[in-house]
C-alpha cells in the first residue's frame, strides 16, 4: 500500500500534445508509470509518441476515462485554461467512476479561478485534487512505480517514509536525505505553493497515519498562511507515527512574495518562527537546515524503535 | 500588484461605489487648480504612495533628509493651505511605518473634496486561504489599524465567507449591515456599495480591496474615503488595463527586469548572493546561510527549466548589488540537468569576469557530469556536496560570519 496512488495506477495526461505535457509524459513512461493516453481538446484521434510507443489522445476527459478506466490525471495546461481542466477532470471522474485523483502541475493560475475550482472539486467527494503549482505525487515501486508529475524519478526508492511538502526542489532534497540514511519513500506528495489549493497537509498526514507501508513522515512547509500550524495541532492529537519537519523562509522579509504566490508574510502572520514553534509544540522533530533532515529522521526512527 | 488610492477610487467609481470628488495631481499648480475646480471649502491633500500609514507619516527632503512636515495626508481649509501642503509633499520623501526608514518619494497627489462624517467603518474583501473562499471583513472601528482591533477587540470584527457557487447573498449583506448597526437609508446604501465592491473584487481579480475608512455621511450615505487595491498578478493575462495602472517607480527596477527574464528575485540586505532552483529551496538556502553566520543578499529562483542564458542573467543581476561579496549556487537538478548548470556557471563567470568567491553545490540529475565539468575548469569555483557545507564554505570565504 501507499497513499492515493498505487504503483500500477493508470494515468492520463491533460495537455499531452503541448511541449511540457509531452516532455514530462515521456519521463513518466520512462520511469514506469502506466500512462494510458492523454487529452487535448481539438486533437482527439491523434497519437503521441512516448519512449517509442504511440499513446492515444482524446478530445474530452469523459471520452478518455470511458476508454481507459484511468485512476488519475495530471495537468500540464497553461494558466488561463488550467482551472477549467481541473473541473473537467473532476466532473468526468465523478460521473464515470465516482472517484479519481487530479494532479495539477501548472503554476500561475489566478487565485479566484482556484477558489471556484476547489469548490467544484469539493462538491465531488470521491475526487482528490493535488496542487496546483506543485511537483506532483510519486509512489516508488519495486521496479518503476507511479510518478505523476515533474520530479526526477531516479532519486527515489520504495520504502516506508511518507513525504509531504509545499515546495518542489525542497521535496527532492528531503527525498535525498531519506536515501542518505538508507530509507526509501512510501509516497511523496507536493501540495504546492499557491494560496488556494486542493489537498492540504492534514489530509496527507491522515492518509500516512492510516497507511501500513508508511512508518514515519517528513513534512516541509514554508512561510505564508497557517496550514502548517493547523496541521501540527492536528498531528499532536491524531498522528502516532514520528514526524520530522522543516519550514523554509526564516530569513524572508515581510510583505514580499518569495517566488511562490502563497509564500508571503502578511500582517506579521505566517512566519517561519511561528511555524517551527507550532511544530515543536506538537512534538514534531525539527531540522533547522534541510541537510540535517536525514540525521533528525534517523534519530526519530531510533527513538520509535524503528532502527 | 498594488495601485494608488486615486486609481483605486476611479475603479470603485466605475463600479458604482460612492466616492468623493477628487483630482489626481502631479504639480502644485495642478493641486491649486483642483482646489478651484472642486469648489469645496475643505479638501484633503493626500500623498499617493504604495504604503499604509500615510496620515501618521513624516516628510523629509530627499537629499538633505531635513524634516519638512508631519503627516502625509492633510486637511486644507484654504487655497493657501493647499499650496503649502502640496509644496511640502511633492518631490519629498514620505516615511511611514510600512515604508522602512528609506521612505518613498511622493510623485503623485490626490486632492479630494471634504464631507460631513457621521461614523467611520472598516471594510475589506480578500481571499481567505484557510476557507478557500472570498472573505468580507467589516468593523465599526474604522480609521484605525485593523490588526490592533483584531488583537484587542476581536468581537468588533464581523466576517462573511462567500460561497463561490452562490456568490454574495442578500441575507449576508443585511446581516453585516445590522452587525455594524446600520439602519434606514444607510443600511440600504451599505448593501448597494457592498454588492458593487464584491463584483469589482471578482471582475478585477483583486487580491485585496480595503476601505479604511468607509464612512457614513451626515445624510446617511455610505462613501469610500480611502481605497487600498491590489491585484492578483497571476490574472494579469486577462487584464490588459493593468499596464497603465502599474507605477514602476514603486517597484525595484532589478526585480522587474528579473521577472521579464523568467527569474524570481527579491533583494535583501546581506552580502552573500544566492542562485537557486525552486522557491522553497531558495528560501531554505537563505535560511542556512544565516544559520552559519552569513547574511543573504537576495532571494533568487531560476525556475525549473533554466538555460545557460538565464543562469548568466541571474549572475549579472546578483552582481549588480554592490554589497555582494560572494555567491552560493545551490541546484537540485530535476528537470534541470546539473551538467547544463555547470556549463552555464562557467560561461557566466568567464563573461562577467567574476571576482568574488563562488561556491557551487550540485545534486540530482547528471550531478557527476556537472561536478566533473566544474572540476576541469581552471576557474576559482569551490564545490560543495550539500547545502550546509556550501553555506559554511561561502561564509568562510568572504571572511567569516557577519
Amino acid at each position: 500500500m501507499a497513499i492515493w496512488i498505487e504503483e500500477d495506477a493508470k494515468v492520463l495526461v491533460q495537455g499531452i500534445t503541448g511541449k511540457q505535457g509531452q516532455f514530462h509524459a515521456d519521463k513518466m513512461v520512462e520511469y514506469g508509470t502506466q500512462i494510458v493516453g492523454g487529452c487535448t481538446p481539438g486533437k482527439g484521434g491523434q497519437s503521441v509518441d512516448l519512449q517509442g510507443k504511440a499513446f492515444p489522445v482524446w478530445d474530452s476527459m469523459f471520452e478518455a476515462i470511458e476508454a481507459t478506466d484511468a485512476d488519475a490525471t495530471v495537468i500540464y495546461v497553461p494558466p488561463p485554461f488550467a482551472a477549467e481542466a481541473i473541473m473537467e477532470a473532476a466532473d468526468a471522474f465523478d460521473s464515470i467512476k465516482g472517484e479519481g485523483v487530479v494532479v495539477c502541475i501548472t503554476e500561475g493560475i489566478p487565485t479566484l479561478d482556484m477558489v471556484k475550482a476547489v469548490a467544484f472539486v469539493e462538491n465531488r467527494p470521491g475526487v482528490r485534487l493535488i496542487g496546483p503549482n506543485c511537483p506532483g505525487i510519486i509512489t516508488p515501486g519495486d521496479g518503476g512505480g507511479a510518478k505523476i508529475g515533474i520530479m526526477p524519478g531516479h532519486i527515489h526508492a520504495k520504502g516506508r517514509i511518507g513525504i509531504v511538502s509545499k515546495s518542489g526542489t525542497l521535496t527532492y532534497e528531503a527525498v535525498a536525505q531519506t536515501m542518505s540514511i538508507d530509507e526509501g519513500q512510501s509516497t511523496c506528495v507536493g501540495i504546492g505553493g499557491d494560496p488556494v489549493n486542493g489537498t492540504g497537509f492534514i489530509e496527507c498526514l491522515a492518509a500516512f497515519e492510516a497507511d501500513e507501508q508508511t512508518q514515519a513522515i517528513v513534512m516541509i512547509g514554508e512561510i505564508g498562511g497557517n496550514a502548517e500550524q493547523e496541521a501540527a495541532a492536528w498531528a499532536a492529537e491524531n498522528v502516532t507515527k514520528p514526524i520530522v519537519g522543516f519550514v523554509a523562509g526564516a530569513t524572508a522579509p515581510p510583505g514580499k512574495r518569495m517566488g511562490h504566490a502563497g509564500a508571503i508574510i502578511s500582517g506579521g502572520k505566517g512566519t517561519a518562527e511561528e511555524k517551527f514553534a507550532a511544530f515543536e509544540a506538537a512534538g514534531i522533530a525539527c531540522a533547522k537546515d534541510p541537510s540535517e533532515l536525514g540525521s533528525v529522521l534517523l534519530e526519530s526512527l531510533k527513538k520509535a524503535g524503528l532502527r | 500588484m498594488n495601485i494608488h488610492e486615486y486609481q483605486g477610487k476611479a475603479l470603485l467609481k466605475a463600479n458604482g461605489v460612492p466616492v468623493l470628488e477628487g483630482v489626481h495631481c502631479m504639480t502644485v499648480e495642478d493641486a491649486l487648480a483642483a482646489y478651484d475646480q472642486l469648489g469645496s471649502k475643505v479638501v484633503a491633500v493626500k500623498s499617493q504612495i504604495h504604503a499604509g500609514g500615510r496620515g501618521k507619516g513624516t516628510l523629509y527632503h530627499p537629499e538633505s533628509r531635513a524634516h519638512v512636515m508631519d503627516g502625509g495626508v492633510k486637511i486644507a481649509f484654504s487655497r493657501d493651505e493647499v499650496n503649502t501642503y502640496a509644496t511640502n509633499i511633492l518631490g519629498n520623501v514620505l516615511v511611514t511605518i510600512q515604508t522602512g526608514d528609506e521612505g518613498k518619494i511622493v510623485n503623485n497627489l490626490y486632492v479630494e473634496a471634504g464631507c460631513d462624517i457621521a461614523h467611520e467603518y472598516y471594510l475589506a474583501i480578500l481571499v481567505d486561504r484557510e476557507n478557500k473562499s472570498v472573505l468580507i471583513m467589516a468593523s465599526t472601528e474604522g480609521g484605525m489599524d485593523i490588526e490592533h482591533v483584531a488583537e484587542t477587540t476581536p468581537e468588533k470584527i464581523h466576517k462573511i465567507s462567500v460561497d463561490p457557487n452562490a456568490g454574495l447573498l442578500g441575507y449576508q449583506k443585511r446581516d453585516l449591515a445590522l452587525a455594524l448597526g446600520l439602519t434606514g437609508a444607510a443600511h440600504k446604501s451599505f448593501g448597494k456599495a457592498l454588492s458593487s465592491m464584491y463584483s469589482m473584487f471578482v471582475a478585477s481579480d483583486c487580491a485585496m480591496l480595503e476601505i479604511n475608512p468607509l464612512v457614513k455621511t451626515a445624510d446617511e450615505q455610505i462613501v469610500a474615503l480611502d481605497a487600498k487595491v491590489s491585484f492578483d498578478e497571476n490574472a494579469e493575462f486577462r487584464h490588459k488595463s493593468w499596464d497603465e495602472l502599474r507605477d514602476l517607480s514603486e517597484e525595484e527596477d532589478v526585480e522587474i527586469r528579473a521577472k521579464e527574464t523568467g527569474l524570481s528575485y527579491v533583494k535583501l540586505d546581506g552580502n552573500i548572493g544566492c542562485l537557486v532552483n525552486g522557491a522553497g529551496l531558495a528560501m531554505a538556502t537563505m535560511d542556512v546561510i544565516k544559520l552559519y553566520g552569513g547574511e543573504p543578499a537576495n532571494f533568487l529562483d531560476v525556475g525549473g527549466g533554466a538555460n545557460e542564458e538565464q543562469v548568466k542573467t541571474a549572475f549579472s543581476i546578483i552582481l549588480e548589488d554592490p554589497n555582494v561579496k560572494g555567491i552560493l549556487v545551490n541546484i537540485f537538478g530535476g528537470i534541470m540537468r546539473c551538467d547544463i548548470i555547470a556549463r552555464g556557471v562557467i560561461a557566466a563567470t568567464e563573461a562577467l569576469d567574476l571576482d568574488v568567491p563562488l561556491v557551487v553545490r550540485l545534486a540530482g540529475t547528471n550531478v557527476d557530469e556537472g561536478k566533473a565539468i566544474l572540476a576541469a575548469s581552471d576557474l576559482n569555483i569551490h564545490p560543495a556536496d550539500d547545502l550546509a557545507e556550501g553555506a559554511q564554505r561561502i561564509v568562510e570565504l568572504i571572511g567569516g560570519a557577519a
